[in-house]
């Protein structure tokens, strides 16, 4: 009560601190109370949006659903975990969300470098090309499904045309739905790639591969010599943030192939399966067990780059 | 160390000077061969985006002639009042231009008054809260929108804005990001206005959030596309008999098998995308902090 007039008027402000501890500590309070109050409302949506879902997790994988639609869903403790996992559809997907990233992750990845290495000379009009070179990514998955789901039509897109016509068509064959799913996600991760690779070679000194070009180092020489090695931590975070990305992918999939075909076509990545096992089986037991897969597999990653910008902050003195 | 090699490596003066003059032929050789080889690249990268314009603005006839047109001769637009109309479009913009307003502004807001007690208040826990509040970035939303959708429905808030926004009103890049920000301002600053009798948020809206303002546009910029752009939730939580798509989803509605159909969901890619493309070119800088902050101390 008493303390109402100190952050009013001009009234000089160590004078509580040296007026004893009373002063202080009312003063502290307050601060803390503001704080709080400031960050109530991030922790209340924190709290119903991150935490709470994320413990409701554990408790939806100990519950199965009784096949039977409107019977309430009955406990069986971790027995359907490893029945789960262990079902073909499940390490199906997870081959298939596999094969998918290895093919999306390094390819984007080589391409952004390439075109940032392109772009990194200082010659007139390059802000345009930085900019289409971004562009794809403010693309969703949705306009870049509809863009490429046109390109590779059988009858329409350039692909007749260029005599490239598999039978069925690329988006219903065994063989190319996946590549062709990972080909529409390339392009999309294609601009943050570029932006990653970009800022990171800002970050290389210029006299350091000025100094290698004039020792007579070729450009084939000082990109894998000097570019790459100098370029590595941000390689490395690329990596990481691609291959969480594409870990999450499942839109193109939805859109162009659709839960049934999925399957057949081995196009049924994680989140889709997860997806349609909520949905479609109405499983949330099944689908909280194998979004806990996914969880266990984006810590990992999300340590391994942890632990290695810790391991930069100390190697950089 | 840089700087040493660099002076070991050329010394004399006379050699360096005479360098440009002899190799300007090779040097302009090399800059045709960069503008070629970049030209290239921009050709392969935008080409689906422009076939895709080119082929909204064509018949159906004319978009399964062989060799497919590269240019729209006798461009087509009905098929962009087709889509804004019949395709329903215009309500899908709507849509999402009111949740991703809400989303941006939301997280702005929480994001600053968190970073503000985190970077300028002292208060007990601070450090445990703070890493709360990080640690929301490991939790995938592919794990909690199973439950986030049971939540919204016990709420009554399936196929609603409510719905739509709220789950993603903070942030923990957010809070981070601007704590970042809040931390560069000088000290001095914030007892001097003490001393000027401001109190915390009198400094907070007065001080702290202009001197922060790349920072916040970097935020809004983030958190604009993300909003957008995102797929699984409006998916998820939307339906019913008048349902509630944002443009994402309304593409996939709109997107059909028909060959007459296909330049009407072209065009509906077109008008999801133009907003984004306005976005980077003003914002490009924004958004390529805000995508690399993670990347580059």
């Amino acid at each position: 009560m008493t303390a109402t007039t100190v952050p009013a008027g001009p009234a000089p402000p160590p004078a509580p601190e040296r007026g004893g501890g009373r002063g202080l500590r009312t003063r502290l309070r307050k601060e803390a109370a503001l704080a709080y109050v400031l960050l109530l409302p991030a922790l209340v949506l924190f709290g119903a949006f991150s935490f709470y879902p994320f413990l409701r997790n554990f408790k939806l994988m100990l519950y199965e659903t009784p096949p039977v639609p409107g019977l309430p869903s009955r406990y069986v403790g971790l027995h359907q975990i490893i029945p789960t996992i262990t079902s073909t559809q499940f390490t199906q997907s997870l081959v298939t969300t596999i094969i998918f990233v290895i093919l999306v992750v390094p390819i984007s990845l080589l391409l952004g470098l390439a075109l940032a290495v392109a772009a990194h000379r200082k010659l007139k009009g390059m802000a345009v090309y930085r900019v289409i070179f971004s562009s794809t990514v403010v693309s969703s998955v949705a306009v870049a499904s509809v863009v490429f789901g046109t390109l590779l039509n059988p009858v329409v897109g350039l692909l007749p045309w260029l005599g490239i016509n598999p039978t069925p068509p690329a988006l219903e064959n065994t063989t190319w739905a996946l590549p062709s799913v990972a080909l529409i996600t390339i392009w999309q991760f294609l601009g943050l790639s570029f932006i990653i690779m970009s800022a990171g070679l800002q970050s290389v000194p210029d006299e350091l591969l000025e100094a290698a070009r004039i020792d007579g180092a070729g450009s084939w020489t000082r990109f894998w010599r000097m570019t790459v090695p100098l370029l590595s931590p941000t390689i490395f975070f690329a990596v990481v943030v691609s291959t969480i990305y594409a870990f999450q992918a499942f839109g193109a999939v939805d859109i162009l192939i659709g839960n049934q075909n999925a399957v057949r076509l081995h196009t049924n990545v994680l989140i889709y399966n997860i997806l349609n096992t909520l949905q479609i089986e109405s499983n949330p037991g099944a689908a909280a067990i194998m979004a806990t897969v996914l969880f266990l597999i984006i810590l990992g990653l999300t340590l391994l780059q942890l632990r290695f910008l810790e391991r930069r902050v100390s190697y950089a003195r | 160390m840089p700087a040493d090699t660099a002076r070991a490596v050329a010394p004399p003066a006379d050699v360096a000077a005479a360098s440009p003059r002899m190799h300007r032929p090779r040097r302009r050789l090399r800059t045709i061969g960069s503008y070629t080889l970049l030209t290239a690249a921009a050709v392969v990268v935008i080409f689906p985006i422009y076939i895709t314009v080119v082929n909204s603005l064509l018949r159906p006839d004319q978009l399964v002639q062989q060799p497919p047109p590269l240019f729209p001769r006798t461009p087509q637009w009905h098929d962009y009042t087709a889509a804004w109309t019949t395709g329903q479009m215009s309500k899908y913009v709507a849509t999402s231009a009111i949740m991703t307003a809400i989303i941006v502004v939301g997280q702005l807001v929480t994001s600053i008054l968190a970073a503000y007690a985190f970077a300028f208040l002292r208060f007990p826990f601070k450090r445990t809260l703070f890493l709360v509040c990080l640690v929301t970035l490991m939790i995938p939303f592919e794990v909690t929108f199973i439950t986030n959708l049971d939540t919204v429905t016990s709420l009554h808030w399936f196929n609603t804005y409510a719905g739509l926004s709220i789950p993603f009103l903070a942030t923990g890049f957010g809070i981070f990001l601007l704590r970042q920000a809040f931390l560069q301002i000088p000290r001095d600053l914030q007892e001097a206005a003490q001393l000027d009798g401001y109190g915390h948020l009198r400094f907070m809206t007065r001080v702290a959030v202009p001197l922060a303002r790349p920072s916040l546009a970097a935020l809004a910029v983030f958190s604009f596309l993300g909003a957008w752009n995102q797929y699984l939730w409006p998916l998820v939580s939307t339906g019913g008999t008048t349902p509630l798509y944002t443009v994402q989803i309304g593409l996939k509605e709109l997107l059909g098998t028909e060959v007459s159909q296909i330049p009407v969901s072209l065009a509906g890619a077109v008008i999801a995308f133009v907003p984004l493309v306005i976005l980077l070119i003003i914002f490009q800088k924004q958004l390529v902090r805000s995508l690399t902050a993670g990347a580059v101390k």
